[in-house]
């Protein structure tokens, strides 16, 4: 059991690494020619240009710059400050804005002629792909973890916490379920529903693929490793009535998700579920010894801590990614 | 199996004796997202009551037909095909309240309560029967949600269905999101409390 399982946990570490791997190869930023060498964002207000040259100060002045979100070009801002510094041979201009930048967007900023012999530039300002995936990850791992903030899935969430062994067994079934089901549900939501324009299907086709994998997992753990399955099997009926499993892909589906991003989200979905899970059956094992009053033991007293787990993971919320 | 209950029983089972969210311990998760005020408790409730109902029905019709291999899978289908009606109409005839509730009534489809009736009830016993402990699931669901609500709409802002009772905010605290876990699980250390004193008394009694 115990080998087992860490067998399990080596391969679905092996496998988080090779798609972000794969991930940085693909979509690595490509770094622009000419002038401008680098954009990017830097804190919340500030979007920074490096470029290969000084510009000249009188050029440095706010009504110089414009920048608007790609897809609502309508509202234009100008930043409060403009700033120089040359570091390392490379000089960077900073925009200080006066209000927070939606970092999701890509952004475009506008400029004049910032040299003698260049027009006037109009650049792309984006997180690079694989921080926009990172984000998606730990957002739904930590910030938005599907159990203490979204407050789904509660009901095998009370119901598998009460044992360490459990509740890591539940949670390893849960990603692997989960996975499988979110990819499944990408393939059919983009090449069968949107074509034909069945989007009121949603609900039946996901939950559909949701118990199609799941006897799937089950079929293949009984033939492939019945040991694993004697000790994950009971897990299995369980998945399917944990609403993350269906949140996912209809989240997937709102947001018009990509496969990399869905995966992402699937991941740090059911990472979440599973560190949800591991946290309270750790603090569970240690409440079956505390002296407890009579009519709180049981439920009532893991609905109070799962509540102080819900304040503590709010600290999470604002987490920005440089 | 034939069912011994009467139907007043079945009825006052759901809500009372094997209520959904505070016996039973199922459907937590919207009893914790969806209860900040009575109206959206009111709203999920009736859409659970409408799908409980439906299903149970039709599993009930069709329980000779389906193999029990594949039961998990047609309850399953079978309840997204009536959440499915519930989200399409709900959309049309209500849209404020549809966007209040958001993903939840879509969720209607894993709650573990209406799997459970149907594998537990209604593919064993007749369609009245069935019909009957449905309502009083539905309706034991509803109750629970309307409770929940009521205390946290009074005491987080002074108000009931939006009308002003109290006239001031007791504590801002039990409208956070988070109060969800902290009001469910005192109300059911309440729920045992009277419990436990009730059995006490019987016992000193006799």
């Amino acid at each position: 059991m115990k080998s087992s399982l860490r067998n399990l946990a080596i391969i679905l570490g092996a496998a988080a690494a090779l798609i972000a791997l794969v991930a940085a190869v693909l979509f690595w930023p490509a770094s622009n020619d000419g002038f401008i060498l680098d954009t990017g964002f830097s804190g919340d207000t500030k979007i920074t240009l490096t470029t290969t040259s000084p510009v000249e100060k009188s050029l440095l002045v706010p009504q110089n710059f414009t920048a608007f979100e790609e897809n609502d070009p309508d509202i234009q801002m100008h930043p409060v400050k403009v700033k120089q510094k040359l570091s390392g041979g490379k000089n960077v201009l900073s925009l200080t804005f006066d209000a927070p930048l939606n970092r999701a967007n890509p952004h475009i900023v506008k400029t004049v002629p910032l040299t003698s012999d260049s027009p006037a530039l109009s650049l792309r300002v984006e997180q690079s792909y694989l921080g926009h995936l990172l984000f998606i990850l730990i957002s739904a791992l930590l910030i938005n973890n599907y159990v203490f903030t979204k407050y789904l899935g509660l009901c095998v969430f009370f119901g598998t916490s009460k044992r360490k062994k459990t509740a890591t067994g539940m949670g390893i079934v849960f990603t692997i379920v989960m996975l499988a089901s979110a990819i499944m549900s990408w393939f059919a939501y983009r090449y069968v529903l949107i074509p034909f324009h069945l989007d009121f299907l949603q609900v039946v086709v996901f939950i559909g693929l949701v118990s199609l994998s799941v006897q799937a997992v089950d079929t293949i753990l009984r033939k492939v490793n019945p040991v694993l399955f004697k000790s994950f099997g009971v897990f299995l009926v369980l998945v399917i009535a944990n609403c993350i499993i269906i949140a996912v892909p209809l989240y997937m589906a709102s947001n018009q998700y990509n496969l990399l991003e869905t995966v992402m989200l699937a991941l740090g979905a059911a990472g979440g579920f599973l560190l949800a899970l591991y946290l309270m059956s750790s603090v569970r094992e240690r409440l079956d010894l505390a002296p407890i009053p009579e009519s709180f033991k049981g439920l009532p007293i893991a609905f109070i801590t799962a509540g102080q787990f819900a304040l503590a993971f709010l600290g999470f919320s604002g987490l920005q990614l440089i | 199996m034939a069912n011994t209950l009467t139907k007043p029983q079945l009825l006052g089972r759901g809500l009372l004796s094997q209520n959904p969210i505070f016996k039973l311990a199922l459907s937590m998760c919207p009893a914790v997202g969806m209860s900040t005020t009575v109206m959206t408790g009111l709203m999920l409730g009736c859409a659970v009551l409408f799908v409980q109902v439906f299903s149970s029905l039709t599993i009930a019709l069709f329980k000779r037909q389906i193999h029990p291999r594949i039961r998990i899978p047609t309850y399953t289908l079978v309840i997204a095909t009536w959440v499915t009606v519930i989200d399409l109409v709900l959309a049309a005839v209500f849209p404020a309240a549809y966007a209040q509730m958001g993903i939840f009534i879509k969720l209607i489809v894993a709650f573990a309560i209406i799997t459970m009736r149907l594998e537990t009830f209604a593919c064993k016993e007749s369609v009245p029967d069935s019909f009957v402990d449905a309502v009083g699931m539905g309706f034991g669901f509803m109750f629970g949600m309307v409770v929940i609500g009521f205390v946290r709409e009074l005491l987080g802002s002074g108000t009931i269905l939006g009308y002003d009772v109290l006239g001031f905010k007791p504590f801002m605290f039990f409208i956070l999101p988070c109060a969800g876990f902290f009001v469910v699980g005192l109300m059911m250390a309440f729920f045992n409390w009277i419990e436990q004193k009730y059995r006490e008394r019987m016992a000193n009694k006799s």
